[in-house]
């Protein structure tokens, strides 16, 4: 046989449309979102349907199955994220008494929404809110979109502005990467993105509306109990961390706040407290992953300016 | 070599959905997924804020600059927005903008208020009487705009790193 023929055959056997199909199959699983991966499993069940192979009702269980296959948090609307947050936050809010101090939590909200600017994610549905914890606990925690709570015990490991905004900025941070979502269990997504995909354009009610909200309690569940219980992971930590050094290096607020803070948080928090001291990674360790981001620990300078206002407005007193 | 009747359905469709997915990604027309935001005149967030931009307006992408998006709005007005405010999908605010049957879980389209919303949050709260919003919703108030930021930090003698503000 001559190479000719050889190549021939090989020809016909990879027919162009084969090439076609392996390419745009590759591209489709490159560029695979839920979507796509939606439309794979319309397909399937269609062709199971059409060959025979499946029942129309075994074709709409795949539909349906596959459509919550591939959903992840970040499938989660900014909406859905608001919504999320608002219950998240309301539960801490009840655990913890606000702060009811209008000017505080004024000047709070003018560092920390001034800070948020300079975070990769400063546009979120409802934007960033903060508000003071009464608490003598060393604690903040941040709901998801951007509420976020600082106790007076944390402000009190802030002796600077700049220390405080290295506070807010690690609470940003936690934002920015959508920890708080990540937290909700896989299991819980599934169940509320099957019943979002066997539902269209009509509005929920009834049974549905039970379900939805049953998969959303558990959701808020979820979070709060990563928040306040068993804390993020170490490695969420350090993310939230490096994004603090980010947001203050560009904002120009001196990232040493960050590790003036943790040496005084060190100095405070009780080994068996239910603060920080349970679910945050110890303050020496992450002085050390700020080490490596931005050298030694160098005293934190104050224009005097800066520190009048912050001794006069933060509400320490 | 012939190929089967539905293999070659399947081919078709697959390819569809890859060269739809590749040309989406090249889209240049967004929604805005934040309650609102404002359009500025320059990339920045010290640029002054004209128009503001609502949950679900459609905008025209001419150009990006590092986080920024310049836009044309229905209108013909343009300005900056910072990309966090928008989405490649397409926004439906109401199910009655849209006669077709949507699937607002696909990646290009989303209904808005659908899944966690508002009807839940209100279920949430019929089942726990207990846990208070009120302060939630005095947070949601505690706003600061574009200029008082400006002033707070000029007071406080804060100097940005030149284009720092993302």
């Amino acid at each position: 046989m001559s190479y000719r023929t050889i190549f021939n055959i090989q020809l016909s056997t990879f027919n162009f449309q084969y090439w076609i199909l392996g390419i745009c199959f590759l591209l489709a699983l490159e560029t695979a979102t839920p979507q796509i991966l939606d439309a794979l499993s319309d397909i399937g069940a269609e062709i199971g349907k059409q060959t025979g192979a499946l029942t129309p009702e075994q074709a709409g269980s795949i539909k349906k199955a596959g459509s919550a296959i591939g959903k992840t948090f970040e499938s989660i609307t900014p909406e859905q994220e608001y919504y999320i947050g608002r219950t998240v936050g309301a539960v801490i809010i009840n655990k913890y008494r606000a702060y009811d101090n209008e000017a505080a939590n004024h000047y709070l909200n003018l560092l920390g929404q001034s800070l948020a600017q300079f975070s990769d994610r400063p546009e979120t549905f409802g934007g960033y809110h903060f508000l003071l914890m009464d608490s003598n606990e060393i604690n903040a925690f941040s709901a998801p979109g951007g509420l976020i709570f600082i106790s007076r015990g944390m402000l009190s490991c802030c002796k600077n502005e700049d220390a405080l905004a290295a506070v807010l900025a690690h609470e940003i941070g936690h934002v920015e990467h959508q920890h708080g979502l990540q937290a909700i269990k896989k299991s819980r997504l599934n169940s509320a993105f099957t019943i979002l995909a066997t539902e269209s354009a009509k509005q929920f009610g009834g049974q549905d509306l039970k379900d939805l909200t049953t998969a959303f309690e558990g959701s808020i569940n979820d979070i709060t109990a990563t928040m306040m219980n068993s804390g993020y992971a170490r490695s969420c930590e350090k993310e939230a961390d490096k994004s603090a050094v980010e947001i203050m290096k560009r904002s120009g607020y001196d990232p040493n706040g960050l590790t003036a803070m943790l040496m005084e948080m060190k100095k405070r928090l009780k080994p068996d407290g239910l603060d920080f001291a349970k679910t945050h990674p110890s303050p020496d360790s992450r002085i050390a992953d700020i080490t490596q981001w931005i050298g030694p620990y160098q005293q934190v300078t104050m224009p005097i300016n800066r520190q009048v206002r912050f001794e006069r407005d933060a509400g320490k007193n | 070599m012939k190929i089967k009747k539905p293999l070659s359905g399947l081919i078709s469709v697959i390819c569809l959905i890859a060269v739809s997915a590749w040309a989406a990604d090249g889209s240049k027309t967004m929604s805005v997924q934040v309650k609102t935001t404002p359009l500025r005149d320059t990339p920045s967030f010290v640029g002054k804020a004209g128009a503001t931009l609502s949950y679900g307006d459609r905008v025209e992408v001419m150009n990006t600059q590092g986080p920024w998006a310049k836009v044309n709005v229905p209108g013909g007005l343009t300005g900056w927005v910072h990309t966090s405010a928008l989405s490649s999908k397409r926004i439906v605010l109401k199910s009655g903008q849209e006669t077709a049957q949507t699937k607002a879980s696909g990646d290009e389209l989303a209904l808005a208020g659908k899944g966690f919303n508002s009807d839940v949050e209100g279920e949430f709260k019929k089942q726990h009487q207990n846990i208070n919003f009120s302060w939630i919703d005095k947070m949601e108030k505690m706003r600061v705009s574009s200029g008082e930021m400006q002033v707070f930090l000029k007071e406080g003698s804060v100097v940005p790193k030149e284009g720092g503000a993302r």
